[in-house]
């Protein structure tokens, strides 16, 4: 089952033929992606050739759902144009589209986000600013990279990259159902919350881990929502004890303002919720071990 | 990125939202010239990016020209909440103040919208008048891709129930300040007050904007906006070399990749600390997912020149990048520094795991850097890190 991604996920890459996207697809697909097409409307009818496998390049998200049946874009188109791009994957009414690109104005990604849900809601996004997701051993889209560990029964939801990464190592030897990066920007379309959801709902995870950082309140609200909604084990960490007020943390979105957003109260408040809440990743993944192990 | 006030009202001006004349000086004696420009009368004003200058004699009214250049004396150098003032605005002096309010546009993160929040009680913090009268503040969400039209600014307007003599003129306020909003990247403009005066109209009195530095690649004018002053001069030669660098006030140097991995490395090692005499952290350094050997020399030259470190605590976890490469970075880099002429005197803990672990240590082992002790948990990592910069 998993979340969001499995085998059956087939996956348009928009921003294909660019370095990062040609690095990044290459990856997707050792990890045994169902890369079905790029999107170029310069390249369109063209074809590439990436380690044997011939992909597609079609001139529009639409045009390329149509010929292949794509249900899950993952872009990584630069700042400026990621705007239309995602607009473009919306208006094609694409399930699910994971914005990888860091960078990303906020009025932007604040209009994309409007936008899909002025729309119904018919496009999950994932992102921006995130690594995308990956569920081991089925399908990998975005950058987490495809062998720190196998399938198993954590879901992990983060808003860092490294961190996700750094979880996932750390409980290697379990595994995973899906890991799922958010993103750390101040607007992103798929929250801490809606994972929690979906993890709730996925009879292959057992366990939930949840890593949060500075800024906004998500953690709190996830908090209040694990109370009311979660019945699964959820283990916490939260990044950005240290940080100062006023400084942006490299994430965008990772800023204390005055009194809003510190680490502490994120943590008080998932603690509050029932939540094992580790004061560094190594001891956050001893707490799943522990639960995991009754 | 805040904006002084000076900068807040020029932005303002731009866009057409009304507000009294201003220009910001940073000698004394340029006060004269600015009030004698404004008919010999100007409002001083420290600019600094924190409230409560007036309480803590920030802003003064002259009467004359000298008076401007004394006041503007005592002011400038002045300490304000641990903010020293490099600036002053000579502004125009207000009419006669009726009434104040506030408006303001923002990003609401929470509900992943922007929002107004306007209140016929202006003149203090937004948030006092929330806590203690939360009736009189009017917050009305504003859908990105529909903006603040007239009929949205009425709707604002008749919120937050602006008496009617004024509604017209706060209507068009509002209009040009969510223009402002627009058209500069902005994630708050605030107007605080927004007075009513005599003569019945509607001026912006005092302002704060912040932009989203993520929009610097269609606001070319913002770069100049940054106070360079202020910044930190290591983190403003980290800037110069694209590294994202925030310095703190420990004595431990920090080198990771990823922005998550590095907020938790910082944590880490001011737990670790605790044990050690209370070190903490000296600074937030995210050399990102490349760290190739240029980036990892930049990155450790900024920190090793940085007097307040003892110790440097580089802390990689190899995802996409791996551990090899990284390690091959780190030897290349100390040489690299050592061919700048700079001095390397600092014992560096390294911490590898991840993809290509085992290759990225043995190249660390092989090299036999005396400086570089490799440490293969990040815990354990943290911890050999604060004890050397104890032992300092």
């Amino acid at each position: 089952m998993a979340i969001f991604l499995n085998k059956d996920s087939k996956v348009i890459v928009q921003g294909m033929t660019g370095a990062t996207g040609m690095k990044h697809t290459k990856l997707m697909l050792a990890d045994g992606t169902n890369i079905v097409g790029g999107v170029n409307p310069r390249k369109a009818g063209t074809s590439v050739d990436i380690d044997g496998n011939d992909i597609p390049v079609f001139g529009t998200v639409a045009e390329a759902i149509e010929k292949t049946g794509a249900n899950v874009s993952v872009l990584f188109v630069p700042p400026a144009f990621a705007k239309a791009a995602v607009v473009e994957a919306i208006d094609a009414e694409i399930p699910l589209a994971v914005v990888i690109t860091e960078g990303i104005a906020v009025h932007d990604s604040a209009a994309f986000y409007a936008y899909a849900v002025s729309k119904g809601n018919k496009t999950r996004i994932i992102g921006p600013n995130c690594p995308g997701l990956i569920t081991p051993g089925q399908s990998n889209a975005g950058i987490i990279p495809g062998d720190i560990t196998k399938p198993g029964r954590i879901g992990l939801v983060s808003k860092s990259g490294t961190l996700t990464y750094q979880m996932m190592y750390e409980l290697r030897d379990i595994g995973f159902s899906s890991a799922v990066g958010i993103g750390g920007d101040p607007v992103i379309g798929t929250t801490h919350i809606d994972a929690l959801a979906a993890f709730e709902a996925d009879p292959d995870t057992d366990l939930i881990v949840m890593i949060g950082e500075i800024g906004g309140d998500a953690e709190e609200r996830a908090a209040a929502y694990i109370k009311e909604n979660v019945t699964k084990p959820v283990v916490g960490y939260v990044a950005g004890f240290t940080a100062p007020e006023g400084k942006t943390m490299g994430h965008a979105g990772a800023i204390v303002s005055g009194s809003s957003g510190t680490a502490a109260a994120k943590k008080e408040a998932l603690e509050a919720a029932g939540v094992k809440v580790g004061k560094t990743p190594t001891e956050t993944a001893k707490l799943a071990r522990a639960i995991l192990a009754g | 990125m805040d904006l002084f006030e000076y900068q807040a009202r020029d932005l303002f001006a731009k866009h057409d939202v009304p507000v009294l004349a201003g220009e910001v000086i940073d000698t004394p004696e340029a006060a004269r010239a600015a009030t004698e420009r404004l008919g010999g009368k100007s409002v001083v004003k420290a600019q600094v990016k924190v409230g409560g200058r007036g309480k803590a004699g920030g802003v003064k009214l002259a009467g004359t020209a000298d008076e401007a250049v004394e006041h503007a004396t005592n002011i400038l150098g002045m300490d304000i909440k641990g903010h020293t003032v490099h600036k002053v605005m000579i502004a125009e002096t207000a009419p006669e103040i009726v009434e104040e309010y506030y408006v303001s546009f923002l990003l609401d993160r929470a509900n992943r919208t922007f929002l107004s929040i306007a209140s016929v009680e202006g003149g203090m913090e937004i948030e006092e008048v929330a806590a203690t009268r939360p009736e009189a503040v009017a917050k009305t969400p504003i859908d990105a891709n529909e903006g603040v039209t007239e009929a949205k600014a009425r709707e604002i307007v008749a919120a937050a129930k602006f008496p009617a003599e004024v509604a017209d003129k706060v209507v068009n306020v509002l209009v040009k300040l969510w223009d402002t909003f627009i058209k500069e990247d902005a994630l708050l403009v605030e107007v605080n007050p927004l007075a009513k005066v005599a003569s019945g109209d509607v001026i912006a009195l005092d302002g704060k904007v912040s932009l989203d530095e993520n929009a610097e690649f269609r606001q070319p004018e913002h770069e100049a906006l940054q106070d360079k002053e202020a910044a930190n001069r290591l983190e403003a030669a980290a800037k110069e070399k694209n590294l994202n660098y925030v310095k703190l006030d420990g004595e431990v140097g920090i080198i990771g990749n990823g922005a998550g991995l590095v907020m938790s490395t910082l944590d880490v090692v001011a737990y670790a600390g605790e044990a050690h005499g209370g070190v903490k952290p000296a600074n937030f350094l995210d050399i990102g997912g490349g760290a190739s050997a240029a980036v990892m020399a930049n990155g450790l030259e900024i920190i090793l020149g940085d007097p307040d470190v003892k110790s440097v605590f580089v802390n990689v976890f190899g995802g996409i990048t791996a551990c090899d490469e990284v390690a091959n970075g780190i030897v290349q880099a100390l040489q690299l520094l050592k061919d700048r002429g700079e001095e390397v005197n600092k014992p560096l803990v390294v911490r590898l795991d991840g993809n290509n672990a085992e290759l990225g240590r043995k190249i660390l082992s092989d090299a036999n850097h005396p400086l570089v002790q490799r440490v293969d948990t990040m815990d354990g990592a943290a911890d050999k890190a604060a004890e050397l910069a104890a032992a300092k």
